[in-house]
């Protein structure tokens, strides 16, 4: 089971170890913690662009509850993975904890694109190995990085706009997904708004609480417009 | 010693804050999944929140004083949009941004 689980996660191998390797240069060349916080942060947070959003939070030692509020934001879109697993990881038993704390994006797309059998406790013993393999990757790739970043010495200036390059992507994937580009709108605005009225230390903060409004109004709207509110959902 | 307590914190809360994104559904949602509201904000809520903080990251790294105001973060950030559009490679677009970006910031240009 083992090989048949490797050759499946292979792609997300070639994934997680360059973009691991990313966080861990990018943690020990703009921090002064221990290199081994890196692949700690792997295991026991396991999200790519939470831990390189969590580096700029630290160097700027933000407070706790922005620090809370940032992460719970930035993972939002978990939300809406669970969603469509729900059966799925149903009667997992032990193995369901992990197999919820491991739904990264990738492991997502993983486990709802790979045919199923019938039997379905041999599929969640395959699910949670596939999750387990991941996160394997995911670790090592922190741990490479930071080795690499604390050893090799280079001018490491500007090495932080990683992570604005990482969300214009995720952005840019996001839209293409969706066919619409009214959230990048929407973004962009509340983005706009909290950097004129409020000091870097809220602007993420009132932002989303800005963008959320925007969505509840837009939904109002929608559903006004069409009576029938589910047709806006195919 | 108040270094390692925040960055034990940091580290719990972040951990906290993420798990708790991936099990709430498991948690509360079991009979809701169906509800408009909860599928419109799920469809629209992630990509708007990348989109600001693209911008409100972008808007931190450049030089608002420089003689082209924000042109040493705005450039990388167009180049990145570009070869992300053009390849569709995920690590490129972010390479080729961030050494740009780097290059930018050592040499001084557009200072």
């Amino acid at each position: 089971m083992n090989q048949n689980v490797f050759r499946l996660t292979l792609p997300i191998l070639f994934g997680y170890i360059p973009l691991g390797m990313a966080f861990g240069v990018l943690f020990t060349t703009q921090l002064d913690y221990a290199w081994w916080i890196a692949p700690l942060m792997g295991l026991v947070i396991y999200a790519g662009s939470g831990q390189i959003l969590a580096v700029s939070l630290l160097a700027a030692n933000a407070g706790l509850l922005e620090v809370a509020v940032a992460m719970f934001v930035l993972n939002a879109r978990h939300l809406f993975y669970g969603l469509s697993l729900l059966g799925r990881f149903r009667g997992a038993g032990w193995r369901k904890g992990y197999l919820i704390f491991g739904l990264t994006d990738e492991t997502y797309s993983l486990l709802t694109s790979r045919p199923l059998s019938s039997d379905k406790h041999h599929e969640q013993e395959v699910d949670f190995r596939i999750t387990a393999f991941n996160q394997a990757y995911w670790i090592a790739g922190c741990g490479i990085g930071a080795l690499l970043g604390e050893m090799v010495a280079f001018d490491s200036t500007g090495i932080e706009f990683a992570l604005v390059a990482l969300f214009i992507v995720l952005t840019i994937e996001q839209i293409k997904a969706l066919g619409d580009s009214f959230p990048l709108w929407a973004g962009a605005f509340a983005a706009g708004i909290s950097m004129v009225l409020v000091g870097p230390s809220h602007q993420l903060i009132l932002a989303i609480a800005i963008v959320t409004g925007i969505l509840l109004i837009q939904y109002r709207q929608l559903k006004n417009r069409l009576p029938a509110a589910e047709a806006s959902h195919d | 010693m108040t270094d390692t307590y925040y960055l034990a914190a940091f580290i719990a809360i972040s951990a906290a804050a993420t798990f708790a994104t991936r099990v709430v559904p498991f948690l509360f949602f079991e009979r809701h999944t169906e509800h408009p509201l909860l599928q419109h904000i799920g469809r629209f809520l992630p990509a708007a929140v990348m989109a600001l903080l693209a911008i409100v990251f972008l808007q931190r790294s450049a030089n608002w004083s420089a003689s082209l105001p924000g042109l040493d973060a705005i450039l990388p950030g167009l180049l990145v949009v570009a070869v992300h559009l053009w390849r569709r490679n995920a690590l490129l677009s972010i390479a080729v941004g961030t050494v740009a970006y780097m290059a930018i910031q050592q040499s001084g240009w557009l200072a």
